[in-house]
């Protein structure tokens, strides 16, 4: 068989995409399912939720976050752009404060992280904050 | 179980009654994710906390669902109404089926 150089060169790049791209869709679809399970596909008004990250975290192994949606019954954490988005679900008891909470999460690199609450009516409030990270937090 | 994993938490030793009180919590836990890999090239298997609840007088505060996305040594902040002197009940549950527990207690006036 006979490959021209054009065609080389185009394999050559649908190869490539094929190997670098397919990751990132994966990701992109881990994203889509882990808030529809949350979520059941319902959509989220975006007040009534507040989310705190830093907008540059030097290290992603640490970046501290707060949350706070007052009412909540639920929040749930994910982060767009992790290997696996999900990073925790917070559900708030009958004894609970200000349905607020900070923790500490990995990132793996510059991405947004999304805060979604599930209200007692039914209905979801999301949060999102892109954050910058200096040193990416998955070991790889 | 994992090497020295020791829950530390810290609740006002005192309050009114009706308060929210702010709960601080941490555990030394490496959270291994799953994701890295050894000097051979072998990944290292997942093993961290999965579950964290924390109830006061047997009703629950937060029941939190840990992913290997957070951080090792898990630290959470809170807050919990408490009416009466009582007690809180933390426990960490891990992935190979320890369970970590710790108690504080708190004078309500």
């Amino acid at each position: 068989m006979d490959v021209s150089r054009r065609q080389f060169v185009g394999t050559g790049l649908v190869a490539a995409a094929a190997f670098f791209g397919l990751p990132k869709i994966a990701s992109a679809e881990g994203l889509e399912e882990a808030i529809n399970a949350f979520t059941g596909g319902a959509d989220a008004a975006s007040d009534g939720i507040t989310l705190i990250a830093p907008e540059i975290a030097e290290n992603g192994n640490t970046v501290p976050i707060e949350v706070e949606a007052p009412g909540a019954e639920s929040i749930m954490i994910l982060a767009a752009g992790n290997p696996s988005p999900d990073v925790c679900t917070i559900n708030f008891g009958p004894a609970a404060g200000r349905h607020a909470a900070s923790t500490r999460i990995r990132l793996a690199g510059e991405q947004d992280v999304i805060a979604i609450a599930r209200m007692p009516d039914g209905s979801f409030k999301q949060a999102r904050q892109n954050v910058r990270v200096t040193i990416g937090g998955c070991g790889g | 179980m994992a090497d020295n994993v020791t829950p530390r938490v810290r609740v006002p030793r005192e309050a009114s009654a009706g308060d929210s009180v702010s709960v601080r919590t941490l555990i030394s836990h490496p959270m291994e994710s799953g994701q890295r890999r050894d000097g051979d090239g072998n990944i290292i298997p997942r093993q961290i906390i999965n579950r964290f609840t924390c109830d006061f007088n047997g009703q629950n505060v937060v029941d939190v669902t840990l992913e290997p996305a957070i951080s090792t040594n898990p630290y959470f902040q809170f807050e919990a109404v408490v009416n009466e002197t009582g007690t809180f009940q933390f426990t960490w549950y891990d992935d190979d089926g320890s369970v970590y527990e710790e108690t504080a207690d708190i004078a309500v006036s």
